[in-house]
């Protein structure tokens, strides 16, 4: 690898901008990513920063089970977040559409309507899951560069340590 | 001011070669220590870097036509006369400058939030729109204090030229302006508590709402560049008259680093005013002290 795209992988791996949206979540999973950028667990430690315009960011952060009506408004948001980019579905109804599977008002899973690269599981999952869940989508961005390949679906799973404390 | 030395200032010291990395420490500076302020850690040492180099690999939306070309030149502009201001600050003893170069400076530095206001206007975006006239409303409160606490130190000085202005002795008035200075200057960098016109999350991110990539990268460095020239213009105001150079441009990063954590303090002790609270503190509060700085120079000026 050429010395500039080797620095340009590792800015892409230390700087993970994130923008959240919410597709119909119940606001569990939300408290959490907020949680996860405070002073317990500050996400900033690994550059993290949350982002209020889509424009700016390099991970889409959604949680909720994608009601019929969130469609196209995440599309609408996939679609303005600029490449190179990566998607994490947080919590549960994304992945699944958990305990709202076969509502007639949803429109789900996330996967069916975006190429998801990490799916962080929880109900609503812990704080260091999200954290380990975007290390993991900012690893994925800079290995995909700037071709915009198939997803790289990942699985974070809840640490054990964290659900002990 | 010769050629060489005018070049030698806008090119090394204290101009881009020194001012860029200076830019990136001082946003580092501010982050971290809001973060350890807020008992965090904060993010590592070279984090406005990678935050740099990341924006400069992203790509851009498609911008055509002749506002897409005045879109993509606005972050420019404000890059380039924050570092004009930056390279006219008379940081060593003996540097040169020439009869009226406050002016310039002062323009250079109002340049950028000018840049920030059309920009915010020309993204044709509705938050963008709201930021910018957010900026714009502030501009006007901020700019009456920071120019009536700069005339009052040219005034009783009777000069603009701004290595006389460093050289000077340290008058009260001088404090006062230099006072007046600094409290203006959190308005000017848009932090807490004057940090409405790229309010994060409320009108998502102001005027740069619509900004990705490298020209969103041009926009961190001039917002550090103007951190740069902010607290370099206090810290030369502030600074002892000194010969050595050596010493002179130590004691011009050491005092623009304590005007970073005063205001970074500021920044993390305090929550955002409203617009109308904050136009009010300047031209309520602050205004006549301003004032009164200006014409106490200009009498002074008479009796002596």
């Amino acid at each position: 690898m050429k010395p500039l795209q080797r620095l340009m992988c590792a800015a892409r791996r230390r700087s993970p901008w994130l923008f959240h949206m919410n597709s119909g979540s119940c606001n569990g999973c939300d408290i959490e990513i907020v949680a996860a950028l405070s002073p317990r667990y500050d996400a900033e430690q690994l550059g993290v920063r949350l982002e209020g315009s889509p424009r700016h960011a390099d991970i889409l952060c959604v949680t909720g089970p994608v009601t019929r009506k969130a469609v196209g408004a995440v599309k609408t948001v996939y679609d303005q977040v600029l490449g190179p980019k990566a998607v994490i579905a947080i919590g549960s109804c994304p992945a699944t559409t958990n305990v709202f599977i076969d509502s007639r008002t949803l429109d789900g899973p996330l996967d069916k309507h975006l190429p998801v690269d990490v799916f962080v599981p929880g109900c609503p999952p812990r704080p260091d899951a999200i954290i380990a869940g975007v290390a993991k989508a900012a690893e994925i961005l800079a290995e995909r560069g700037n071709k915009s390949s198939e997803p790289i679906v990942t699985l974070v799973a809840e640490s054990n340590e964290g659900a002990q404390q | 001011m010769t050629l060489l030395t005018a070049l030698a200032r806008l090119l090394i010291f204290p101009g881009l070669l020194f001012a860029v990395p200076a830019a990136w420490f001082f946003l580092w500076v501010e982050r971290k220590s809001v973060a350890l302020m807020q008992g965090r850690v904060g993010p590592p040492f070279m984090q406005p870097f990678w935050d740099f180099v990341k924006l400069l690999g992203k790509s851009t939306p498609p911008r055509t036509g002749i506002a897409g070309l005045i879109m993509r030149a606005w972050p420019l502009i404000a890059v380039s006369s924050a570092a004009g201001a930056v390279g006219l600050l008379p940081v060593l003893p003996a540097s040169g400058g020439f009869e009226g170069d406050l002016i310039l400076l002062l323009a250079l530095l109002e340049l950028p939030s000018i840049c920030i206001i059309a920009a915010g206007f020309s993204s044709r975006s509705i938050f963008g729109e709201i930021g910018s006239a957010r900026e714009a409303a502030l501009s006007v409160s901020y700019n009456i204090v920071f120019l009536l606490a700069i005339v009052s130190i040219a005034a009783s000085q009777h000069t603009f030229r701004l290595e006389a202005l460093a050289a000077a002795p340290n008058t009260p008035l001088h404090w006062l302006g230099v006072v007046a200075i600094l409290v203006c200057l959190p308005a000017k960098l848009h932090i807490n508590p004057f940090s409405l016109p790229n309010a994060e999350q409320e009108i998502y991110a102001g005027p740069m709402t619509e900004y990705a990539g490298p020209e969103l990268a041009m926009w961190e460095l001039s917002h550090g560049l103007e951190w740069v020239a902010g607290t370099g213009l206090v810290a030369t105001l502030a600074a002892p008259h000194l010969g050595s150079v050596w010493i002179a441009a130590l004691l011009f990063i050491a005092l623009s680093i304590i005007a970073v954590l005063l205001l970074s303090t500021l920044a993390a002790a305090t929550a955002r005013l409203a617009i109308d609270s904050s136009v009010r503190f300047y031209w309520q509060c602050t205004l006549i002290f301003a004032i009164l700085a200006v014409s106490s120079a200009i009498l002074v000026r008479f009796r002596s």
